[in-house]
């Protein structure tokens, strides 16, 4: 548009209800018809009419808003349908790290499954704008609210890949969801939308079965149960702490083997979820993960950053750092780790030769860094994921060398942040 | 009709043995002709040994029943179960082949979800000849897969793998319960089919099932020993569980891999949870401790070959669940005259005879 008119004071009011409707309760017929009408028609096209936002609007006894209640066939839904389990919104956090500026498509196909809960969007320090699409629940977090929070010499911990972790330090829900945003949601075999959230809360809250390997994979699945030969005194398992999702299209593959084979792309849908064993590292991918932040967020940490970390995968190694940590907490404290569904569906981005083209630090890490983590032995007086991850600290200090005293440090730094935050 | 220029020949074809227990009949290879024809079978007939199994025309095999077995294995023949599949491990201990398979007499060809027949045998072959990773989890499930691979984070130096010692194969319909749990749940069939293959991690133990199971027999064949079930012992239905355990255990100290997942047969029959449970009851007590005593078993460092290590679990058998029952007792030493049984019928390559283990007994005729 050649023209455009700057919006009106009404119209940013109105846009201002639409954003904190969730707050609002109170009485909506003291509001004029026709600004009423607006309001009804914005929440319509927005996406929020929800049953409790539809009841306000009954609410007001307006003729003409009951009319159009009436043309356009709205009715309240009585017997709603339920999701595969019975998941709270106040439960859940969706966190998503932001590395492109428009969010719009990303969101757009995402809505089906996360409009319901609230988002939180950390914009990564590089990126100069952010565009997201209206009517979602979203905080969006800046380089200034990140500085605001833990200080400007520690913003830099959040940046690139670690932008996410943000999220989590000051996310108050229970159950985190992060996602990376290159990424859709997948279909399974009939066509279904895979409902990421609905599946990894399914994940965290049925046990996990970490003491002995059952070959019908999770026997709390619908369908599935313990087999012959499990001892009974291990069926009740213990609590799931971290649910690693997997991913179709395009598999998080390391730059190797994406460059050897450029055309390989993942279409096997495994319908399983298993608990990974005790003691059995495994490495976590960050591009589709959930977990209880009251058990484990202290151990989710944005400590190792690759000198030449990247925009894409490929040239990131936090995750699989953090994910070793957490397994070793987990397997220390007696929570579980699922791997397998929920799937996402991953999108192209970046070239696998191009990453390899860079010095590639991540390939020998793991080297080192496994033998560390498979002889690590935390202490009996470790009994929270705080503790266990300042001896964990300690650990890499002393043994891992002077490569690594920066990580053992950040991950020191990070639990203290997550103190300082909660109190 | 076109001829390929070349025979093609199914893989492994002479260096497997297809080991199948019975106690009926076989009337289930009908089903499998296709895909087992090839392949030589080891009948062992449990039960009445006057009874006549019949094996559909056109397969080759060889049976033995009771009195074959105590015909060719004399007083050692006191380590294979009577009445129980347990006995199936007779054709492990007489096959000369490299690899073995084994399924039960109630398994069917599985259908895979876009309608095709699973050659379950070849399945097996092709987890077995491709290696295992037990000392990293691959979250892509098996990386030697046709479009899988090892996924970001897996250490290169690991990537060779090592080899796997063990297919473990499930089963679609009648799933593998105990018998509380069938007795809870007797409709519940298993119709989910998940596509995977995985290893099984190093220091994990897990519940081996003998119903759909490859194994390299020159690596670990001595270690699936399936025990004292059946007739005149305390207990039955734990036969490949004890086998399993056992395994597993060697192939961690060894440094073999053992994978789990497909191929899926279809498990047709459903037996009486209440006979099972008679069976079962007396392990589902004693595998609370017996799990824990794998758990913490560690082989020393001179053990190299299954026999060794099978020989030192015998005693760590006998010293931490002899207390339980005397069955572990007896167990124990049974566990030695297998490895006896074994030695005695797998010379060494090398020529010599392996020395029995026990100097109390009289030294073994000559076969």
């Amino acid at each position: 548009m050649s023209n455009r008119c700057p919006p009106s004071l009404l119209s940013l009011a109105i846009d201002a209800t639409l954003y904190n409707f969730h707050n609002i309760s109170s009485d909506l017929s003291f509001l004029p018809e026709h600004i009423l009408i607006d309001l009804f028609l914005r929440t319509l096209k927005a996406g929020k009419l929800t049953p409790r936002i539809l009841k306000l609007f009954l609410a007001t006894g307006k003729e003409e808003i009951l009319s159009m209640i009436q043309a356009l066939n709205i009715q309240l839904v009585l017997t709603p349908v339920l999701p595969t389990t019975s998941v709270k919104d106040n439960e859940v956090d969706i966190v998503i790290g932001a590395f492109r500026s428009d969010l719009t498509s990303f969101m757009e196909e995402w809505r089906p499954i996360f409009s319901r809960f609230h988002i939180i969007v950390v914009k990564d320090p590089d990126l100069k704008e952010l565009k997201i699409p209206e009517g979602f629940d979203v905080r969006v977090y800046t380089e200034s609210d990140i500085v605001k929070v833990v200080g400007s010499s520690k913003a830099s911990l959040f940046s690139g890949y670690s932008s996410r972790y943000f999220g989590y330090l000051v996310s108050n829900r229970k159950y985190i969801i992060s996602i990376d945003d290159d990424c859709s949601p997948a279909k399974t075999q009939n066509g279904e939308l895979v409902d990421i959230v609905a599946q990894h809360l399914n994940n965290l809250k049925t046990p996990a079965t970490p003491f002995f390997f059952n070959t019908l994979y999770d026997p709390y699945q619908k369908g599935s149960d313990f087999v012959r030969g499990y001892p009974f005194s291990l069926r009740s398992g213990v609590p799931c702490a971290l649910s690693c999702g997997l991913w179709l299209n395009l598999a998080d593959y390391d730059a190797p083997t994406q460059a050897l084979k450029p055309d390989m792309r993942n279409t096997r849908y495994i319908d399983a979820v298993m608990t990974v064993p005790l003691k059995s590292m495994m490495p976590m991918s960050g591009v589709n993960i959930a977990f209880d932040r009251e058990l484990v967020g202290p151990a989710m940490i944005p400590a190792l950053k690759l000198a030449k970390e990247g925009k894409v995968r490929w040239e990131t190694m936090e995750d699989v750092w953090c994910g070793l940590v957490v397994k070793t907490v987990c397997d220390h404290l007696k929570l579980g780790v699922k791997s397998g569904t929920p799937y996402v569906w991953r999108n192209e981005k970046g070239s696998a030769i191009d990453s390899l083209k860079k010095e590639w630090e991540g390939v020998k890490l793991m080297e080192d860094v496994l033998p560390f983590f498979e002889t690590l032995r935390l202490s009996p007086l470790a009994v929270t994921a705080e503790e266990c991850v300042v001896e964990i600290a300690a650990a890499v200090k002393e043994r891992l060398g002077s490569a690594h005293t920066s990580t053992a440090e950040t991950m020191v730094e990070w639990v203290k942040l997550w103190k300082a935050v909660r109190s | 009709m076109s001829v390929p220029a070349t025979t093609v020949t199914p893989p492994l074809v002479d260096e497997l043995d297809i080991v199948i227990p019975t106690i009926r009949n076989l009337d289930f290879l009908e089903q499998w002709r296709s895909f087992f024809q090839p392949y030589h079978l080891i009948i062992v007939q449990d039960g009445d040994p006057t009874k006549t199994i019949r094996v559909p025309e056109g397969f080759d095999y060889e049976l033995y029943n009771r009195n074959d077995i105590n015909r060719i294995l004399g007083p050692k023949a006191s380590c294979i179960s009577f009445k129980d599949s347990a006995c199936r491990c007779f054709g492990f201990l007489v096959s000369k082949k490299k690899y073995i398979f084994t399924i039960d007499d109630d398994c069917f060809v599985a259908k895979d979800p876009s309608g095709q027949e699973i050659n379950a045998l070849a399945q097996h072959i092709h987890n077995l000849l491709t290696p295992a990773t037990p000392f990293f989890f691959n979250t892509l499930y098996d990386p030697y897969r046709e479009g899988a691979d090892f996924v970001r984070g897996y250490p290169f130096s690991l990537r060779e793998g090592v080899t796997t010692a063990i297919s473990h194969g499930l089963w679609l319909n009648i799933p593998d319960y105990d018998a509380p749990t069938q007795l809870v749940k007797p409709l519940e069939r298993n119709s989910r089919y998940v596509d995977a293959v995985m290893t099984i991690p190093k220091g994990t133990l897990f519940p081996m099932c003998g119903m759909n199971l490859g194994f390299h027999r020159e690596l670990i064949g001595p270690a699936l020993y399936f025990g004292l079930m059946g007739d005149g012992q305390p207990i039955g239905r734990y036969d490949d569980m004890w086998a399993g355990w056992c395994a597993k255990v060697i192939c961690d100290h060894l440094g073999l891999g053992v994978k789990t997942g497909l191929p899926y047969i279809w498990h047709s029959k459903a037996s009486n949870p209440f006979v099972n449970l008679k069976k079962e009851y007396k392990g589902i007590y004693w595998q609370e401790e017996i799990i824990p005593f794998f758990q913490s078993v560690v082989l020393p460092k001179d053990c190299t070959t299954p026999q060794k290590c099978y020989v030192e679990l015998s005693k760590m058998v006998k010293e931490k669940l002899g207390p339980i029952d005397p069955y572990f007792e007896k167990l124990s030493v049974e566990m030695v005259t297998w490895i006896d049984a074994w030695n005695e019928l797998n010379p060494a390559t090398d020529g010599t005879t392996v020395a029995p283990v026990k100097t109390t007994e009289a030294a073994p005729k000559k076969k």
